[in-house]
């Protein structure tokens, strides 16, 4: 049980808010409850926006008693519900990391002082927590970079970052789901599209997945995105129960 | 169908937008003025989720490839069906071929074409909403044909006028309720966001209206978090930004403050240089 805050945010919407801190525990929490709502109240809510540290419900109407609804709320987070263990999946992402496409190894290589295979190693090896969704349509908010690949982000953005670039900025490792403006460094580029605004559920992965970069040469990259376009391709995906 | 003759300065179709797609990272969208929208829709007795076409700052022609009835709300850009003038918030016959044109400025910043039966293009994600990555454009072009639906009823002739309310445009209070970081302001800079007079700066879209003055801000940067249309960041600079209906769905600056949604409808009518007050409901 956490200390958990409520804010009204705007007519609309209750803000619950987590400690400020980056966890896979509150993010446990966090879903744990949301679960809860939606199963008691399910007709009554548009959309959950999970961030960090925090859940906001946004309801269909505006909410008339905030009070009311918020103690509401607190009974529901104590209660013992028994939830449904819904599995969650790792996902392997083939990036290719080769110089067309990794066109800031070089410039991180010399800020790290670790070689560009280095790099790809370690940036390979972790197996990364999706926080949630934002920013961007189907942008994985990550956690999970080692601190050995922490890189300021570019002092002058770019203008166009092309879709499937994978880069980092900060603390943080991602993935342009579009092509965008910005100033993450780019390492790697994968064929996966990560938004497909024909499907319902436009985005394949959910919080709490995995993902893990798989390193893979140009080749491959081309016959991948031949098969995403064709839809043949087949996600590389294992399920985990925790 | 409707033909593009000249888009003009961002003209798109819009509805409600799309609700219920945020934990996808994808932007609500829909109308800038949902009240215009709705008025537009009600005068021609269409379902307030019915598609319309938005219409940015005026100059945007059009031709109409068959008959349908129209009602044009919002922002008065003097429009003209075939180089006659003619009024907003009315039912309004249209008939083959007739041309129809928006011009000078009057007044506020966003025009609405509702036409019987609401625009027919794409639906992605429950709406028709134009978005980047999501619709085929962002925006209308030249020579683009817009499907509508076919009338197939016969009109009463009952208009049962209903008034555009004048304040809308005219209004300087814009009404908000405390942002979630708000406690985290001082009282002098809670003060300032109240007592102050602010003005829309040149940086203005569908994204957000970035304001000209700047509020002392020692604030930290928050953890990402939802934000919402009508919701007010203060950035590092000191700069506040309101944030209008293709905003992202989540950000990180201090959220200080919550526009109503009846005033984010009034806030978008109004454009750079054009100034007003923050004002306080109660929770």
């Amino acid at each position: 049980m956490h200390q958990i805050r409520y804010k009204s945010f705007g007519e609309k919407a209750i803000l619950i808010e987590w400690q400020p801190i980056i966890s896979i525990e509150i993010l446990d929490d966090m879903l744990l409850f949301q679960s809860k709502i939606l199963t008691q109240k399910k007709n009554l809510i548009t959309d959950i926006i999970v961030g960090y540290h925090s859940l906001t419900i946004v309801y269909n109407d505006y909410i008339k008693n905030y009070l009311e609804e918020i103690i509401i709320l607190q009974s529901i987070y104590k209660s013992e519900l028994t939830i449904e263990k819904k599995p969650h999946f790792l996902w392997e992402i083939p990036v290719c990391y080769e110089d067309e496409f990794g066109l800031d190894l070089e410039e991180i290589s010399k800020k790290t002082t670790l070689s560009k295979s280095e790099i790809i190693q370690i940036h390979s090896e972790a197996i990364y927590t999706v926080f949630f969704i934002g920013f961007l349509p189907g942008f994985l908010y990550l956690g999970g970079l080692d601190s050995r690949l922490f890189v300021d982000r570019k002092p002058n953005p770019r203008l166009q970052i092309e879709k499937g670039s994978v880069a980092i900025g900060g603390k943080q490792t991602g993935i342009y789901p579009s092509n965008s403006p910005g100033g993450w460094n780019i390492i790697g580029k994968t064929p996966i599209l990560f938004f497909d605004a024909e499907n319902e559920k436009p985005c394949f992965v959910s919080p709490k997945d995995r993902i893990q970069f798989i390193s893979i040469c140009k080749e491959a990259f081309f016959e991948i995105q031949e098969k995403m376009k064709n839809q043949t391709y087949q996600f590389q995906h294992k399920i985990i129960y925790d | 169908m409707i033909k593009i003759l000249n888009p003009g300065f961002y003209s798109t179709i819009q509805d409600k937008g799309r609700i219920g797609f945020a934990k996808f990272g994808v932007p609500i969208s829909g109308a800038m003025d949902l009240y215009a929208a709705d008025f537009a829709n009600h005068v021609l007795n269409n379902s307030v989720s019915d598609a319309l076409l938005e219409i940015t700052f005026g100059s945007c022609v059009l031709e109409f490839l068959e008959n349908t009835s129209i009602c044009i709300s919002g922002a008065d850009f003097s429009p003209l069906l075939n180089h006659s003038k003619i009024t907003l918030h009315k039912r309004i016959e249209v008939h083959k071929n007739d041309v129809l044109s928006f011009g000078k400025r009057n007044y506020g910043a966003y025009a609405y074409l509702a036409v019987k039966g609401g625009f027919r293009s794409e639906i992605k994600l429950k709406s028709r909403s134009y978005f980047q990555n999501i619709t085929k454009e962002p925006l209308l072009k030249k020579g683009d044909l817009l499907s509508i639906s076919s009338i197939n009823e016969e009109f009463s002739t009952s208009n049962a006028s209903i008034k555009f309310s004048n304040h809308h445009f005219e209004s300087k209070e814009i009404h908000c309720h405390k942002g979630p970081e708000f406690e985290m302001l001082t009282d002098f800079q809670q003060k300032a966001l109240f007592e102050n007079t602010f003005t829309i700066s040149k940086e203005i879209n569908r994204i957000g209206y970035k304001l000209e003055e700047l509020i002392e801000n020692n604030l930290p940067q928050i953890l990402t978090s939802a934000v919402f249309p009508g919701t007010v960041q203060l950035t590092p600079s000191g700069k506040l930004i309101v944030l209008m209906r293709d905003c992202q769905v989540t950000g990180g600056y201090p959220r200080v403050l919550q526009l109503s949604e009846k005033s984010i409808n009034q806030f978008a009518q109004k454009t750079t240089n054009d100034t007003f007050c923050f004002s306080l409901l109660e929770n």
